[in-house]
């Protein structure tokens, strides 16, 4: 980090910064994950793997780098392995939105489509901050995300312009998962601390940007905005502060079974 | 995310060693052009533009720096690519070396070489850069009043017959970088290496 920000952006700060950064497409990989050898179609059982493999790699960089800040400050760092299997679910500070179950293949395609319509917003975003590692990192992602993007969008479109039954079923997604999408653009004192040192943004601007591509998409997939506006985590009590609902642990579970039952082990 | 590594070896093989020279830059380049990508074996990391500078250290000028920019950021063939270089240049007699991967800028399908698309093609694979715009390519379809948004942004010409009749099937295709289309002319399935 360079030093003109170091004193605003202290390196715990930053560190659970690259936390919140890293847990959300670790996340969202293990649930895609969840689809190998179950996908509708073989072309998209590969799809949304590789997805899950863009969206590791992001994460274990985001990790990776974590780790490198911890040790400046803690007794030790922890590696981006360790940072992935052995942490409880209060110690996450994934999204919300990308811990829900996969539920059916709308379901899927409509958390895809919210998150990645954010994703890619986020990325670029990030790709101008003042801490190089962290715009390098954001650079590449930023790619992978604006064809992840492409990709769902497609399926908005199909599933709820599809039949009645994709229709229905993608509708009944998005006003599942609706409640979801207002932390995205909520700022805490965190985020306002790394966005005044230059080193992370301001998550309420990219509201309007997402909006507008979220509103074209589901006008041409025939569907209709759910009415509420109450949202989850929203107020500084959401996944990115650890507050998590009963999902993730589940998820944990199974992620980071090997580790727990062997320690350390490698192969 | 750098790694140095040094032989192995007993103090008598490491003073014959020492008088044995380190093969020169043109030696490696070569040696390196014999590495290919595991899930694409026709194209060499070279022709694939991930290696992006090998020099001597300039602190350090017995330990050669590899300079590798990965694909994507998940890429499962990265980890298998770098023990394949190691062993490629441990094996021509480079005796030190630090591989380091740098992630800007980041990897764009620009940086492949001429050689590499045509082995690409040669091997079934459309070449990234093959695609054109989708209004461009004498395709004759009406796309009046159909949004942007289900459109096509680009056709992919058929690597075996050459026609643009072309139809995506799927966004990935086995591998993070390619996607799957069929050919509506000569009925082929084929993968096009993704503009990225």
């Amino acid at each position: 980090m360079p030093a003109s920000t170091s004193k605003i952006a202290t390196d715990p700060l930053l560190f659970e910064y690259l936390l919140r950064l890293g847990d959300s497409p670790l996340i969202l990989a293990q649930r895609l994950g969840e689809w190998v050898g179950k996908g509708p179609i073989v072309e998209e059982d590969l799809a949304l793997i590789n997805v899950g493999l863009d969206l590791l790699g992001q994460g274990r960089m985001w990790l990776a780098y974590a780790g490198e800040v911890e040790a400046r400050f803690a007794p030790y760092g922890r590696d981006e392995d360790a940072l992935a299997f052995h942490r409880d679910a209060g110690a996450f500070r994934n999204l919300l939105l990308v811990e829900q179950p996969n539920g059916n293949y709308a379901d899927t395609m409509t958390r895809q489509f919210l998150f990645d319509a954010w994703h890619g917003l986020a990325l670029q975003a990030l790709a101008r901050s003042c801490d190089p590692r962290i715009a390098e990192i954001a650079a590449k992602g930023a790619k992978e995300a604006s064809y992840h993007v492409e990709r769902s969008g497609d399926w908005m479109i199909r599933l709820g312009d599809g039949t009645d039954d994709s229709h229905a079923r993608t509708q009944s997604a998005l006003d599942n998962l609706w409640m979801y999408t207002g932390e995205m653009f909520a700022s805490d004192a965190i985020d306002a601390a790394l966005a005044g040192a230059g080193v992370g943004f301001d998550h309420t601007v990219l509201l309007g940007p997402w909006r507008e591509h979220v509103d074209a998409v589901l006008t041409e997939a025939t569907l209709t905005l759910p009415a509420a506006e109450w949202m989850q985590g929203r107020g500084g009590r959401g996944g990115r502060q650890g507050i998590h609902g009963e999902h993730l642990g589940h998820l944990l579970a199974e992620m980071q079974y090997l580790q727990r039952a062997y320690p350390d082990s490698q192969w | 995310m750098v790694s140095t590594e040094r032989h192995a070896s007993s103090a008598a093989a490491t003073a014959v060693a020492a008088q044995r020279p380190d093969p020169g830059l043109g030696v490696i380049w070569q040696a390196l052009a014999g590495v290919t990508d595991p899930e694409i074996p026709v194209v060499s990391v070279i022709d694939l533009g991930i290696v992006r500078a090998v020099e001597w250290d300039s602190l350090d000028p017995a330990i050669l720096v590899v300079r590798v920019t990965p694909t994507y950021s998940g890429c499962p063939a990265t980890e298998l690519i770098m023990s394949l270089l190691r062993e490629t240049l441990l094996a021509i007699g480079v005796r030190a070396l630090r591989i380091e991967i740098a992630l800007a800028p980041a990897w764009t399908t620009a940086w492949l070489t001429p050689e590499g698309a045509r082995q690409l093609r040669a091997y079934g694979i459309a070449p990234p850069g093959s695609a054109s715009p989708a209004d461009t390519a004498g395709v004759a379809i009406d796309v009046t009043g159909i949004s942007p948004l289900r459109r096509a942004a680009a056709t992919v010409p058929c690597p075996r017959c050459g026609s643009h009749r072309t139809q995506l099937v799927a966004q990935f295709g086995s591998t993070a970088c390619k996607a799957q289309y069929r050919c509506l002319a000569c009925l082929e399935p084929f993968d096009y290496f993704k503009q990225h």
